[in-house]
């Protein structure tokens, strides 16, 4: 992580503020064939920057040759394009019929409350967005309170401390290994926080390590040996030994990517985030070897 | 040409002809509020309804938006569609009380009160000025944004347009609001020129095409005439 700091040296435009015309321009380049395409590039700018810049819009509307207004009204009008930059941790809680009779309003109060915020807005520190939404479809087991990807079902106002102390922490809790020769790592995404954790596809018979990734603009999900140290993983078999390619998160669509580089090869380091504290950082080379592990500091 | 029946009378009107026309055209009065003539139908306040239909088939459409069909039988004064024109105008007063094109609606269609939560809306989000920006002036200044109960009109991230000429069409046409002005926020201004009988337009260099809709305003023609 220290290394992360000392590097300014980003490749393309970073994630963030600033906006890349460059970028915009590939974007909407690419979903020029498609009818009504707005939506589709509005959601890649999206991706890639966590909310939707002003400016990008502007210079949307400037290559699309469609009015500012159109495309606004189009960012403005879907729920999940926000045109404001969300915090780290994403809570959402349900508004809907049913959650509201369970009294969904008092547990959204409360984490107005504790957070100082109102819905919709994000904390001062960037930590947390409060959202609401209509109807999550578990109204059975409802209010429900989706903290970074993790439903939280009959959530009462006494449990919002623990929900939010929870999305802090990481929300999965991390289960002590006892078994010595193995070095496995749970991870979330560095964006959005949300485990990256795939139990239902094991690699080296673990829990595996989901990502989507980019090869020519070939999406495809790659599950990633969560042992530290080996290199296996499945999926994504079209992609030719030595190719970069570009990760992203799988719930948030964010992409994973910093300025560190790989020491073996050069190319790209992706980083994630180790459950208790740390970084962890894999080559998005193919085949490459290269990794590093910073655990809070201590370098490993 | 499509034949149907409106009010008991046949009558052929041309095919993509809506009811609407085709009963102005028979003479059969049907209060309007977000359809102009030079403008699309966009079927937002629902005071045109009309019944189509028979029986228990019979249903109430906008009939701004409703094109006619072969055969079509339409009741324009109906007591079921008088009493949803009731209704709408009672919704619309209880938004928006101090549009005097509203209570004018209101008063002919002899609606004396409203049971409905006084609210102070300085816009119903007919979409006329929306039309009226975008088909008439070829701007495209203004438009609806958010959805649902946050909706509104108004320009992208609420800032002077950059394509907004000024021309006052919007709020010409607009049946709500004397207020969409605002000059006294002068980064969301429309023109200003109330304020300081200076208005910006003259300054603009196409000045000859600029299709202007101010009414008291008539600083262009002094400064055409200087
Ligand atoms: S109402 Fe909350 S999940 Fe359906
Ligand atoms: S005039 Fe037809 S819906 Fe408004």
């Amino acid at each position: 992580m220290t290394q992360a700091a000392a590097e300014p040296d980003l490749r393309g435009a970073p994630p963030g503020d600033e906006v890349d015309p460059e970028q915009i321009r590939r974007i909407v380049e690419k979903h020029r064939e498609d009818r009504g395409g707005s939506i589709a590039v509005l959601q890649d700018i999206q991706t890639l920057h966590g909310y939707l810049p002003e400016d990008a819009l502007r210079m949307v509307a400037e290559e699309t040759g469609r009015s500012l207004v159109d495309i606004y009204g189009a960012a403005t009008f879907y729920r999940s394009l926000t045109l404001q930059p969300r915090g780290r941790h994403l809570i959402r809680a349900c508004l809907g019929t049913a959650c509201h009779v369970r009294g969904a309003p008092r547990v959204v109060e409360e984490f107005e409350r504790q957070l100082g915020v109102k819905a919709g807005e994000t904390t001062s520190d960037k930590e947390f967005t409060l959202e609401t939404v209509n109807c999550l479809g578990a109204c059975a087991l409802g209010p429900i309170v989706v903290a970074d990807g993790h439903y939280f079902c009959n959530v009462r106002k006494f449990g919002v401390a623990d929900i939010l102390e929870k999305a802090r922490r990481g929300v999965d809790e991390t289960r002590p290994e006892d078994d010595e020769t193995v070095f496995p790592l749970e991870v979330n995404c560095p964006r959005c926080n949300h485990s990256l954790m795939d139990r239902g596809a094991p690699v080296d018979g673990r829990p595996s390590i989901r990502v989507t990734v980019d090869f020519r603009n070939v999406l495809s999900p790659v599950n990633l040996s969560s042992l530290y140290g080996s290199f296996h993983s499945a999926g994504g078999a079209e992609i030719p030994q030595g190719a970069v390619c570009e990760f992203f998160c799988p719930h948030c669509h964010g992409r994973l990517g910093g300025p560190s580089r790989c020491t073996e090869c050069g190319a790209p380091m992706i980083p994630m985030v180790v459950r208790g504290g740390g970084m962890v950082q894999v080559c998005a080379r193919r085949g490459c070897f290269g990794h590093r592990l910073d655990l809070d500091g201590v370098n490993a | 040409m499509i034949t149907l029946t409106l009010n008991g009378l046949d009558v052929s009107v041309e095919e993509g002809t809506t009811l609407l026309e085709a009963a102005r055209f028979l003479g059969f009065p049907i209060p309007t509020l977000c359809h102009r003539d030079g403008l699309s139908p966009y079927g937002a306040c629902r005071l045109c309804v009309v019944e189509i239909g028979e029986g228990p088939k019979a249903a109430l459409v906008s009939s701004c938006t409703y094109p006619a069909e072969e055969g079509l039988k339409v009741r324009t004064a109906s007591s079921r569609v008088r009493r949803a024109r009731l209704m709408v105008l009672e919704l619309l007063l209880a938004s928006c009380p101090q549009s005097k094109t509203i209570q004018d609606l209101a008063s002919a269609h002899g609606v004396r009160q409203q049971r409905f939560r006084q609210e102070q809306e300085d816009c119903i989000l007919c979409g006329l000025c929306v039309r009226m920006c975008e088909e008439q002036m070829m701007a495209k200044a203004i438009g609806f944004r958010g959805r649902g109960q946050t909706r509104s009109i108004g320009t992208p991230f609420d800032i002077k347009s950059d394509v907004c000429r000024q021309c006052g069409g919007c709020m010409y046409i607009c049946p709500a609001c004397q207020l969409r002005c605002t000059y006294t926020e002068p980064e969301k201004a429309i023109c200003g020129a109330c304020a300081n009988l200076a208005p910006p337009c003259i300054a603009q260099d196409p000045f000859d095409d600029m299709m202007c809709y101010m009414d008291p305003c008539v600083a262009c023609e002094i400064a055409r005439d200087d």
